[in-house]
């Protein structure tokens, strides 16, 4: 099958393994499913790494936000402030050429130009700012009832955050961080459009669908392409926080009224 | 020069793209609430597409789509009896007469209609967001307004018109206000869709566009030039929350949310 060709030649293109050349003449549907996908390696890459990561920054910022201490909830509310108010374009744009005057001056920061380990922090601060944010909205609305109980079973400090206030906050905040997700998800496809270069052709998704649409001067084919494979990924990122907010509900009774998950998408960061 | 020239196309962008998509949004709620049903299924249909399809994946796609497909309309209309294919392989070819711009028209009619072609974009893309929020602050003013205006006697169309849009703004505006921040930090896309807005003078100012080559007289000053684009959409949004808080005072003046009800406290 010259497909499966394709598939072995492309499939991990977007890695550097495989075939070098990219296709020139003659692009088959099956190239451009291959590479496009290929290019989700990256995505996915961004996506999970920066979510991970950004997971415990934003719980730390919420705190931060919500800490009575007003250096610290001031450090917070303007590193919310930062990275929600500015397009996260500039953002890559800024740190992009950042990090490329400071590698001028020191070698240590030779990776940092690169989009991998670059973009990813701008990602992990971005996504922790937003995801900050909506911590913090559901710290406001955790009911009183909860933390008097804590208090009334004698549980403080470490004991009172870790046992009530951080899985009722999550709880709460879950349907809002499902579309933070998504959302993240979808704005891994603005680094290899902004500052950060695809050295080789190594790109992400986005990079070889424009490749695409440029070469062939036909954008019906690889952005369709290109939404569907998102689609996937959103139908897929759908169902592990829609199990894992399963989980953190369990202990409710099941007709009882809980946060409730709707696809909210925003169209840019 | 163009570098503050186009701070002024990213301010008139905006100037023009808001009431634009509001209009767009105001007309997919209306159409969406409509009791003919194909008018309804347009309205949800609309902002159901829109809305599902992500990013600026949209933009990419819109923008050639929509000269394409103006071109393809010129192409049918001036030059009916051509005799070759529009779509060759991979080509888009119509006749001179149907280019669009023409192709002897000056620079800045391409830049224009880019331009515009820009806004319109926006305009579809945030006008569906509008929609789906005027769709829903419609829905969430208070029954019983709406009973009442029935016991008088209005119509739908006077109920529409004398009760639910003057009294809707209130649940609107906390939406519209976010819209208006993503809107804000959607400008920078601008530059993907060819005009020259401040990311494009930013890029190209003080450097080269290789990023090879370091060697400049001066440094490589871009980094400063994003930091200031860093800082003027900080400022700009600082700004618009500002207003939008004072506007948002002033509309739940009176109105029966939780909202109007402390100022009548705090007042009283």
């Amino acid at each position: 099958m010259e497909c499966l060709d394709t598939i072995s030649d492309y499939a991990f293109r977007s890695i550097g393994f495989g075939e070098r050349l990219l296709p020139r003449t003659d692009f088959t549907l099956c190239q451009q499913f291959t590479l496009i996908g290929s290019g989700m390696i990256w995505n996915v890459y961004f996506g999970v790494v920066a979510l991970l990561s950004g997971f415990f920054l934003a719980t730390a910022v919420a705190l931060g936000k919500a800490a009575r201490n007003p250096v610290i909830r001031k450090a917070s509310e303007w590193f919310i402030f930062l990275f929600r108010g500015s397009p996260l374009f500039i953002q890559f744009f800024f740190a992009y050429f950042f990090f490329l005057s400071l590698k001028s001056q020191y070698d240590f920061f030779d990776p940092f130009t690169a989009a991998w380990l670059g973009a990813l922090i701008v990602l992990f601060l971005n996504t922790s700012a937003y995801t900050g944010e909506i911590f913090y909205g559901a710290l406001q609305s955790i009911p009183k009832g909860d933390t008097e109980a804590a208090d009334a079973y004698g549980l403080s400090g470490w004991s009172r955050f870790r046992r009530v206030i951080w899985p009722t906050m999550l709880r709460l905040a879950w349907p809002a961080y499902t579309n933070e997700a998504i959302f993240l998800f979808h704005s891994t496809t603005l680094v290899y459009f902004s500052g950060f270069p695809a050295w080789g052709q190594k790109g992400d998704a986005l990079y070889y669908a424009s490749f695409f649409a440029d070469k062939t001067f036909n954008p019906f084919v690889p952005y369709p392409i290109l939404a569907f494979y998102f689609i996937l990924l959103t139908l897929v990122i759908i169902g592990i926080m829609g199990r894992i907010g399963r989980r953190l509900n369990s202990h409710l009774p099941q007709d009882a009224k809980r946060p409730k998950f709707r696809f909210r998408p925003q169209i840019i960061r | 020069m163009g570098f503050y020239v186009s701070f002024g196309t990213v301010l008139l962008l905006l100037a023009i793209t808001a009431p634009l998509a509001m209009t767009f949004g105001m007309g997919g709620a209306m159409a969406a609430r409509s009791r003919v049903l194909p008018l309804s299924w347009l309205g949800k249909g609309y902002i159901a597409i829109v809305r599902g399809v992500p990013d600026i994946a949209f933009f990419l796609f819109f923008v050639i789509a929509l000269d394409q497909g103006i071109e393809l309309l010129r192409h049918q209309i001036k030059c009916p009896d051509w005799p070759d294919a529009v779509r060759q392989g991979n080509d888009f070819i119509v006749c001179a007469q149907a280019k669009m711009p023409l192709g002897n028209s000056p620079q800045w009619m391409h830049e224009t209609y880019g331009f515009f072609i820009a806004v319109f974009t926006f305009a579809i893309v945030f006008g569906a967001f509008a929609a789906n929020v005027l769709f829903g602050a419609m829905l969430a003013v208070p029954r019983p307004q709406v009973e009442t205006a029935e016991s008088y006697g209005m119509t739908r169309r006077q109920t529409f018109w004398r009760i639910i849009v003057p009294q809707m703004w209130v649940y609107a505006l906390p939406g519209l206000g976010n819209l208006w921040m993503v809107l804000i930090k959607a400008t920078p896309l601008l530059f993907l869709l060819g005009v020259e807005d401040i990311v494009y003078w930013a890029r190209e100012l003080g450097a080269t566009k290789t990023p090879q080559f370091t060697a400049y007289p001066h440094g490589d000053w871009r980094m400063w030039y994003f930091l200031a684009l860093l800082v003027f959409y900080l400022a700009f949004t600082k700004f618009s929350e500002f207003i939008l808080e004072r506007t948002m005072r002033r509309l739940t003046r009176g109105q029966a949310t939780s909202g109007g009800e402390a100022q009548r406290r705090a007042a009283g």
